[in-house]
């Protein structure tokens, strides 16, 4: 039973960061109707900041608020520079571009950081009063993380005007510009909001599997996994996504398919999601009228 | 200048395809102004040329009590600031929001919020039909209410001058006669200029004030709408009834 207990406890502690990414992946989508395959390369990129910003001195909590300002920066100029000359060009143009974009984050995190693992600290102490039996200080801490961020996203989203000229830019871009909403922009800051989630994911990560150019790679196809089952354009579908995704993977892992195999439970999970219930769990039937 | 707005010489073209050729027209001030003519004519291009979202070469000038301003090589954001609100062939409604949520939207560049709440009940007041589906998805709605949707969306901009786009397009006749009467009272109560672009000669006529009639990206007549409305020779050579 407790072995159980802790295969579903670290299941969830995992959870919570594939929920991160896949929240990511559902900011980009709700701006832009686009899956940003280079989401989990941007976010080490951003982590390797962070890092090297503690290494040169800065405080945690600095670096960390700095990368996640920088992080916003960036993603808003890769949208302007890189993604607006194809704006209007065909689904499959755009990935590409993005599939571009993960090998060149990829690279440039090798080049300019190398390829040696590197230990990257929690800020959460180890025996910080909130270090539980099942859960360690750090994934305390990062569900704690993750749930601010994704209750400022989902106010956002819902409460402000801003986030609603997002949703409607993305769903619609004509009708979007004749009530002056600025489309272009919005995308922009979309892509802005995504890099810093990510950033955050990246930060929340890197103390568990430890840092290295090629970090997120596997955690991007549970956040993918994550992010479909929720429902793509649903922000807490996408989080409770990735804590089903979690917990799957390790009870399949531990008592049905092995260890070896996890990371086909993504898989499965993605395309039994895309066949048999396309919306997700919880994500909205958009009706059109012929 | 004393009309809302004046068109001169202008062009528009799809890339490389010229499809309005030097058009003139004017839109006087709290009147109805209307777009006739047949499939391809160029009317919907006339109503994005406006709002720019189609290249264009020429003039045009609006004056809704800023001074004259020239709407030629403006972003379309800036010109829906300036008040003229597009009503889109096809309604444009945004299907996966609310019906609340689409008329907040077209709120969207006004900042006076008390307002603003004030324009969604006077919509709802207006279409019963909306305030009762007012937290549905949009896509839901039949094609009468969308429309209605779509006008209310725009005249919460408060705007100087309306546009629409083949409004009574694929609505039950009866619906149609109900749109065009509301569009009547808008005009007439809350003295929104119009410039509404139509195939259905016969209601656009009986609604509007002034009337132009375009056959292939140009100007092929144009006068009062009345005097069109009677002049059976005009009808039956250009509007084919």
């Amino acid at each position: 039973m407790e072995a159980l207990l802790y295969q579903v406890s670290s299941g969830l502690a995992n959870g919570i960061i594939y929920g991160s990414v896949a929240l990511a992946l559902v900011m980009i989508y709700q701006a832009t109707h686009h899956i940003n395959f280079a989401q989990g390369e941007m976010a080490t990129f951003s982590t390797f900041i962070a890092w090297a910003l503690i290494q040169a001195g800065w405080s945690y909590w600095a670096a960390f608020f700095f990368t996640v300002a920088v992080s916003f920066a960036g993603g808003l100029l890769v949208q302007r520079i890189v993604l607006r000359p194809i704006e209007k060009a065909p689904v499959l143009t755009n990935v590409i571009v993005f599939i571009g974009l993960l090998l060149i984050f990829n690279a440039l995190s090798g080049m300019l950081f190398d390829h040696t693992i590197k230990a990257f600290d929690s800020p959460f102490a180890k025996d910080a009063w909130f270090d539980t039996k099942y859960f360690s200080s750090h994934q305390v801490g990062s569900a704690g993380v993750l749930l601010v961020v994704l209750f400022a996203l989902f106010a956002f989203f819902k409460y402000t005007s801003v986030g609603l000229a997002m949703r409607a830019a993305a769903q619609n871009p004509d009708s979007a510009m004749l009530v002056g909403i600025r489309v272009s922009w919005m995308l922009g800051l979309g892509w802005g909001l995504a890099a810093a989630i990510g950033a955050v994911a990246g930060m929340m990560v890197a103390p568990i599997v430890f840092l290295d150019p090629n970090m997120m790679a596997g955690i991007l196809l549970y956040g993918f996994a994550g992010a479909l089952l929720g429902g793509i354009d649903n922000p807490l579908g996408a989080v409770f996504g990735g804590l089903v995704v979690g917990v799957l993977e390790n009870l399949l892992g531990a008592y049905v398919i092995g260890t070896e195999l996890k990371l086909t439970v993504a898989l499965v999970l993605i395309v039994g999601t895309l066949t048999l219930r396309p919306d997700g769990l919880f994500g909205k039937k958009v009706v059109t009228r012929v | 200048m004393a009309n809302l707005f004046e068109a001169k010489k202008l062009s528009a073209f799809y890339g490389a395809t010229q499809v309005l050729f030097d058009i003139d027209f004017d839109i006087e001030a709290g009147k109805i102004t209307t777009i006739l003519g047949a499939n391809g004519a160029g009317k919907t291009t006339t109503l994005r040329a406006l709002c720019q979202i189609v290249r264009t070469t020429g003039s045009m000038t609006l004056n809704a009590g800023a001074g004259e301003v020239q709407l030629v090589g403006m972003s379309t954001d800036a010109i829906v600031r300036m008040g003229v609100a597009h009503v889109p062939d096809g309604r444009g409604t945004f299907t996966a929001l609310s019906v609340e949520d689409n008329l907040k939207l077209g709120a969207y560049v006004r900042t006076d919020k008390a307002e603003v709440a004030r324009d969604i009940d006077k919509a709802y007041a207006r279409f019963p039909q909306l305030a009762e589906r007012r937290n549905q998805q949009a896509g839901t709605l039949s094609g009468g209410e969308q429309q209605m949707l779509a006008i209310s969306r725009a005249l919460m901009l408060r705007p100087k001058l309306l546009l629409l786009d083949e409004p009574s397009f694929g609505l039950a006749p009866m619906i149609v006669a109900e749109i065009f009467r509301i569009m009547r009272s808008i005009n007439a109560e809350d003295g929104v200029s119009m410039l509404l672009v139509e195939q259905n000669a016969s209601l656009a006529l009986n609604l509007a004030h002034h009337a132009y009639l375009l056959e292939t990206g140009t100007v092929a007549l144009s006068g009062p709408a009345e005097q069109i409305k009677n002049d059976e020779s005009v009808r039956r050579a250009y509007l084919g009834y």
